[in-house]
């Protein structure tokens, strides 16, 4: 999905200013706010003439369409609350603070009195301005592309709320202030929530004046999480907490494999089991709906099934992995090319050192905590949901398809999400699943639950791939050619974002490579999609994930072989790249690169940019025998403007923990297409012990908010690589790191 | 008949002695706070407090329960239970929050039995919880912040 953030950007030319430029578009070409106040409730609405609240059937029969476009992001009750609707998914990363934090500053509202509410699902009015017509939560894309539309959203309610008080208190527009949610011109005051009705009453400014950055309160503050009280007191409600009268819980029995299909299945014992309800054939599988999780699970363990597996993966990883190389070997579509590096490097008379590397790359899985589910009502006239959607027009798009009806009598309930890591952004998946189950449950709605092994067999995996590249580095020391293959299954091939995909190749094969950010002379990528009936999907960061490493552990090794220190070999490379310079010069700086360490322990840095941001980490690693301990990461980023400090630290902290799984052990494997983890004895994500200290650093900056949630990934395991690769002489080529 | 103390409320139960206590928690007394994560005891999202200590609630029957005293998220009520979820909020810890239930559970137990642990402690006693959102960093800092208020 970030790819829509990247074509973009692409459309825009890749520049800053361009992307104001569309935005300013935007808001001049809308037909400004609609306002209300709904009857009875004294309800301050800013926005369109419905509540985010409201059904999608209230909304869709509101006659001006083209109105909605913008804005129904912003609440003010008389009770003095102010609600911000989050047309994003909270999985983690903290958009209802950030999110709440923008509009809270530019109307000039108390911390305090801000709250916060799912929006409905509704491409017009919530789509992300990223992905054109869509509503989603991906490409780490929530606050940069909602940083215009609620600044301006909170800047128009001040100066409504401002227009208001010079009728109310007959005083002069210049006298008047807004702040700490206090309306004040020294002589008089008022709450927010008290000049509400009467700000509603007044036209809505076309061109919003904004703050000036010396006037920001909360913008750039160490706000503290609006969901931290809920999640540390168990009253969060997740998917999996969802209890509606009458509700079922169901079951499915997947096929042993992906991609297998039903032959037959003997449910006797299931059915007469109590408390079991029905048991359902669903396109992927069979259902077993029950009363509770318990009988369904004892109920579905009964079920005997018969598989057709024709259509599914029979090769097991070796074997994969020998294709994929294979698959590097072959003279793939270019993608990117400058010079002549195949000449460059073959020629002998161009003087210097050739080395050559192969890579490869495990599936992955996302395993977020809270194993995949989702609660769904079947009625006669639409489907309600309630659910943590990361792509929630997408999934009301392909129920109305399934359904046979619009779209707008889909609705959905948005609900925090255990964790998704892109697992959640799937179409054509577990949601389908559960609405083919309650399909045939009607007048109930059916919470479809997985396991946590269903959640693992079943994933859609980060692709498996491979690389293989050859450069040569001058007698004195300069990378004068590389020349990349890449091989990978597509991620956005065959799905609804196919219509990303602009050249031969998947950008996500190649993403991270093509875009190379060093100056050198001679370069050639060329790519490949790989093809399995594994099926494949975004893990966070997606292709830079791999990429990154690739990259940045090769970069290594020809650091090696000029005999130049990997820091100074980078700098030198990026001299016309002041913002890759900037985190890579902080991150060592911090780091105190090149510090005397004793036997056994170096620092490893890396810089990589993904999802419009850049960061360089240095991690400090010490190898005893086939042990390896990372003791420090210092990890520096340049997002843009910050909106609060203390998340993107948390976000690089956890991208740095997500990412070491990769190299202690985290992988999916294949035995004859069977997958081989089921669960968390054999899958391994990070624990509490292998945590490194994680030190944050923030590149000070003006420019436009970008992307917190992914690119803090990318970097962290050619960082370790690279300190296991000093110490050990030996470089690393794959993950997870296996010493021997 | 399975009499057993959930909360400091006496609960009876007659249903299927195998079904985990993690389960007659979330779907009979609609206690959700306590979550599931695995269902092998691999992941710790189920933490729950048996007789005051840590247990994982997706692997334990009913039938294994006697007439133990459980204590789950929601009746978090000690001391040292309060100061935790304290110090979580003060240091922002949650990220998606899923696993965090059982990440208090578990901290709470280990700083009720050893109120000065090591950091060699805490990694110990934390081991066996699981976050996916990799928030261990603010998870030991928080356990040492709060044995340190507790001690002052």
């Amino acid at each position: 999905m970030y790819h829509l953030l990247q074509h973009h950007q692409q459309a825009t030319a890749s520049s800053a200013d361009n992307t104001k430029t569309e935005i300013t578009a935007l808001s001049t070409t809308r037909r400004g706010f609609i306002k209300t106040i709904s009857a009875g409730s004294g309800v301050f609405m800013l926005g369109c003439g419905v509540a985010p609240s409201l059904s999608q059937a209230a909304a869709a029969a509101t006659p001006d369409l083209s109105s909605l476009v913008f804005n129904a992001f912003l609440k003010i009750t008389p009770d003095n609350r102010v609600i911000v609707s989050i047309k994003h998914l909270d999985k983690g990363q903290g958009v209802t603070t950030g999110l709440t934090t923008i509009v809270a500053d530019e109307l000039g509202a108390s911390w305090q009195q801000m709250d916060w509410e799912f929006a409905p699902a509704d491409a017009k009015r919530y789509n992300n301005l990223y992905w054109g017509q869509s509503q989603g939560t991906g490409g780490s894309t929530s606050i940069a592309n909602s940083w215009d539309q609620l600044r301006n959203t909170g800047a128009s309610a001040r100066e409504m709320f401002i227009q208001a008080a010079t009728k109310k208190w007959q005083v002069e527009v210049g006298n008047i202030t807004v702040k700490d949610g206090i309306v004040s011109d020294g002589k008089h005051s008022a709450t927010l929530g008290e000049l509400a009705a009467e700000a509603a009453k007044q036209s809505v400014p076309k061109e919003p004046k904004l703050k000036k950055t010396a006037d920001l309160q909360l913008i750039g503050k160490d706000i503290p999480r609006k969901d931290s009280p809920e999640k540390v007191n168990g009253s969060a409600i997740y998917t999996q907490d969802i209890h509606l009268p009458g509700m079922l819980t169901a079951l499915v029995l997947f096929p042993p494999k992906l991609r297998g299909k039903l032959i037959s299945v003997d449910d006797k014992e299931a059915k007469k089991m109590p408390g079991v309800v029905d048991v359902v054939k669903i396109p992927r599988g069979v259902a077993v709906v029950a009363e509770n999780f318990w009988t369904a699970k004892k109920a579905r363990d009964t079920l005997q099934a018969k598989w057709d597996l024709s259509a599914s993966e029979s090769r097991g990883t070796d074997q994969l992995k020998q294709a994929l190389t294979n698959a590097t070997k072959q003279k793939n579509h270019v993608i990117t090319t400058r010079g002549d590096a195949a000449t460059t490097i073959a020629k002998d008379d161009i003087k210097g050192q050739v080395i050559e590397a192969e890579y490869h790359l495990p599936y992955m899985a996302h395993a977020a905590m809270e194993p995949m589910n989702c609660v769904v009502q079947v009625t006669d006239n639409g489907a309600e949901y309630w659910f943590g959607s990361q792509a929630p027009t997408i999934d009301q798009s392909q129920t109305a398809e399934i359904l046979g009806i619009s779209p707008d009598k889909v609705i959905i309930h948005t609900h925090y999400a255990g964790g998704s890591f892109g697992r959640r952004a799937c179409p054509d998946d577990y949601v389908l699943d559960a609405l083919h189950i309650a399909k045939n449950i009607k007048g109930r709605p059916v919470k479809m639950v997985w396991t946590r092994e269903d959640d693992m067999q079943n994933c859609r995996f980060r692709p498996m791939s491979a690389h293989a590249i050859k450069a040569k580095v001058s007698t004195s020391g300069e990378l004068l050619a590389w020349q990349h293959n890449a091989a990978a299954q597509p991620i956005l091939r065959g799905t609804p974002f196919g219509g990303m995909i602009q050249g031969p190749v998947d950008p996500t094969v190649y993403e991270g490579i093509s875009d190379l950010a060093y100056d050198f002379e001679n370069f050639e990528v060329r790519a490949t999609e790989f093809e399995s009936p594994i099926s494949t999907l975004w893990w966070r960061s997606v292709g830079h994930s791999s990429n990154a490493f690739v990259v940045e552990t090769f970069v290594d090794q020809l650091a090696r072989a000029a005999k130049v220190d990997p820091l100074s070999f980078r700098r030198k490379m990026l001299s016309k790249e002041p913002r890759w310079l900037g985190v890579l010069n902080l991150a060592a700086e911090k780091a105190n690169w090149g510090k005397k360490l004793p036997k056994g322990t170096a620092q490893g840095i890396a810089v990589h940019k993904a999802m419009g941001s850049w960061v360089a980490q240095v991690a400090e690693v010490t190898v005893s025998g086939k042990d390896i301990r990372v003791n420090h990461v210092t990890c520096a980023i340049d997002c843009g403007i910050v909106i609060n400090p203390d998340i993107v630290k948390a976000q690089m902290e956890g991208s740095i923990g997500f990412a070491l799984g990769a190299i202690f052990g985290e992988e999916i494997t294949l035995k004859e297409g069977h997958v081989e983890q089921k669960n968390f004895d054999s899958y391994t994500p990070l624990r509490m012990n292998q945590m490194p200290e994680v030190d944050v650093y923030m590149v000070d900056s003006t420019e436009r908010p970008s992307g917190v949630g992914e690119p803090g990934v990318p970097p962290l395991t050619p960082a370790v690589a690279n300190a296991v690769f000093a110490i050990t002489g030996k470089p690393v080529t794959q993950l997870p790191i296996k010493l021997v | 008949m399975i009499k057993l103390k959930v909360n400091d409320k006496s609960v009876e139960y007659n249903g299927d002695p195998n079904q985990p206590l993690l389960w007659y928690l979330r779907d009979d007394l609609k206690l959700t706070g306590t979550k599931y994560g695995c269902g092998i005891g691999a992941c710790g999202a189920c933490t729950v407090h048996m007789n005051g200590s840590p247990v994982r609630s997706c692997s334990l029957p009913m039938a294994a329960l006697g007439s133990s005293s459980i204590r789950t998220i929601e009746g978090l009520s000690s001391n040292v239970g309060k100061e935790v979820q304290q110090t979580w909020k003060e240091l922002d810890v949650v990220q998606c929050g899923y696993c965090q239930s059982g990440q208090i559970m578990s901290a709470t137990a280990l700083l009720e039995s050893n109120p000065k642990p090591s950091s060699t402690d805490i990694d110990n006693a934390m081991q066996g919880n699981i976050c996916r959102c990799a928030t261990y960093q603010r998870i030991r800092q928080a356990i040492g912040q709060t044995a340190k208020k507790l001690e002052g």
